[in-house]
């Protein structure tokens, strides 16, 4: 049973009825799911939510699907850690780790929103699913498409990680890469969209798709214990993810199963933030950028719903900023090694947001926040390959480790001293 | 020999229905007045009420977005392709 009435253009209000719909005829704005939710809150309750299955669809109220949810059934639901050992390194005492690098089935938050988009595929009967892609999109729509039985076309970028192309195509997607940056793969998507009749999730599919990613912000209050953080800090690519958390808290408070207040602050790598540039400037007017950083995955330099991820942070008193390649790089080995999370560059660039906000006193010591970490680092080891100390290799004997542990800087000596 | 315009979905009940149309003039500005004239109704779908591109539009001009040329007022000549594709999409 769905609890959507409609679309309705976010930016003249003009409704339209549920279908593969993404842009306003009259406006170009960007369409958005309606719900109703006065039945809404008849339902749902936290002891509601509470009693049912640990994936995302424990909130199904609150997204865009009319029947029985079928794919995801281990998306979503991902771990909120208290990350202690980070939090005394960088001086904060309550610090979380939102870690969607454990998302089922590929490893970023894309299982949430993508789980959502394939749902509705399948309810608008499409037979073809496809996305314009930096890589983690790629993987969670051929992966849900495979279990879907759905024909899959991924396009993207030339020159995004290995683990990306061959994490696409070992699901049996036809992967087409495009000579040119995301932007151009976009723009030619929502050209091929047009006429080919493809469900694109991030294209056509978009409002639907979009939801999913609220998934992330509700389970981040649910798993405080009903509760919002003083403060969040979330990856800004295209836009997706930033203005849903937001939304997520608004709907959570809306119908009265939490209350409190929250900043939500914007993370984007220094070589690619247009969001960034139009925030500190103070304008509404956000000019496309060439992306030129490691953090492949969000490399967008025109981003859909950067005027959203604006208005999200003001309205919260949030803040934001961005990470330089060796702050990205710095920061993925600080989580790596004081937490055991192996982030992808835009989990890092999160991080290495995070600690400027807590340099520059936005976030106090004592307050309580939550990092999103949107994917796992695994995908990403050319980011980090060439920078990484080698290992030191010797031959099986052990008068060779014995000589190796003598001179290593964290062997014999590190361990006396410390003792 | 004119400018051949690439026409997104949401603007085809003023094509007829038509994905590609020609269209004549030496800028993008000049561009859409030509547009406006033979398809009435464009031109205020794709500029604001000062004249400038809505937010939520993107011109490309031989592929390249024209707010990395001279935006609205971007050079163009016979046998140029231009492409707008509404800018809501996309997300990695």
């Amino acid at each position: 049973m769905s609890y959507v009435t409609s679309l309705k253009c976010r930016e003249c209000g003009q409704e339209y009825p549920i279908t593969p719909v993404h842009v306003c005829e009259t406006c170009f704005g960007p369409l958005e799911v309606v719900y109703d939710y006065a039945r809404i809150g008849k339902v749902l309750t936290r002891a509601a939510i509470e009693s049912r299955a640990e994936n995302l669809w424990r909130y199904r109220e609150l997204l865009p699907v009319d029947g029985e949810p079928e794919m995801g059934p281990f998306s979503g639901f991902t771990p909120l850690l208290h990350a202690r050992r980070l939090g005394a390194e960088v001086g904060l005492k309550r610090l979380y780790i939102k870690d969607d690098t454990v998302n089922h089935p590929t490893l970023s938050y894309k299982d949430r929103v993508v789980a959502v988009a394939i749902t509705k595929a399948r309810e608008f009967g499409f037979t073809t699913v496809s996305c314009a892609s930096t890589g983690n999109l790629a993987t969670a729509v051929a992966a849900h498409a495979a279990r879907a039985g759905l024909r899959c076309y991924i396009f993207m970028p030339e020159g995004v990680e290995s683990g990306k192309v061959v994490g696409s195509t070992i699901y049996g997607a036809q992967v087409i890469t495009i000579r040119g940056n995301y932007d151009d793969v976009n723009r030619l998507c929502s050209e091929i969209a047009d006429k080919y009749g493809w469900a694109f999730v991030n294209i056509n599919l978009r409002p639907y798709y979009t939801e999913g990613a609220k998934t992330f912000g509700f389970e981040v209050a649910e798993q405080l214990g009903w509760r919002l953080p003083d403060h969040i800090v979330v990856p800004t690519a295209g836009g997706t993810i930033l203005p849903k958390v937001a939304k997520a808290f608004k709907e959570f408070k809306q119908l009265g199963l939490i209350d409190g207040s929250f900043k939500i602050h914007c993370a984007q790598a220094a070589g690619s933030a247009p969001v960034i540039a139009a925030l500190h400037k103070g304008t509404d007017l956000i000019l496309p950028v060439k992306p030129n950083t490691i953090a492949k995955s969000i490399a967008i330099g025109n981003p859909a719903d950067g005027f959203y991820v604006l208005k999200a942070v003001r309205e919260s008193g949030g803040w934001g900023e961005g990470a330089s390649d060796p702050e990205i790089i710095d920061a993925i080995r600080l989580l790596a090694r004081t937490e055991g999370i192996f982030a992808e560059p835009a989990g890092g660039t999160t991080l290495a947001v995070t600690l400027k906000l807590v340099r520059d006193g936005r976030i106090k010591p004592d307050e309580l926040v939550v990092v999103s970490i949107t994917g796992n680092g695994y995908k990403t080891l050319e980011a980090v390959a060439g920078i990484i100390e080698p290992p030191v290799s010797i031959g099986a004997r052990l008068e060779e480790f014995d000589a190796l542990y003598e001179r290593l800087p964290n062997g014999k000596r590190a361990v006396a001293g410390a003792a | 020999m004119a400018i051949r315009v690439r026409v997104p979905t949401p603007l085809r009940r003023f094509t007829a229905g038509v994905g590609e149309v020609p269209a004549d003039g030496a800028s993008v500005r000049a561009v859409i007045e030509n547009l406006e004239q033979r398809h009435p109704g464009m031109r205020e779908r794709l500029l604001d009420d000062k004249g400038e591109l809505r937010r939520f539009v993107n011109i490309y001009l031989n592929g390249n977005d024209i707010r990395f040329l001279e935006q609205l007022d971007s050079k163009v000549k016979d046998g140029d392709d231009i492409s707008i594709v509404p800018a809501i999409a996309g997300g990695r």
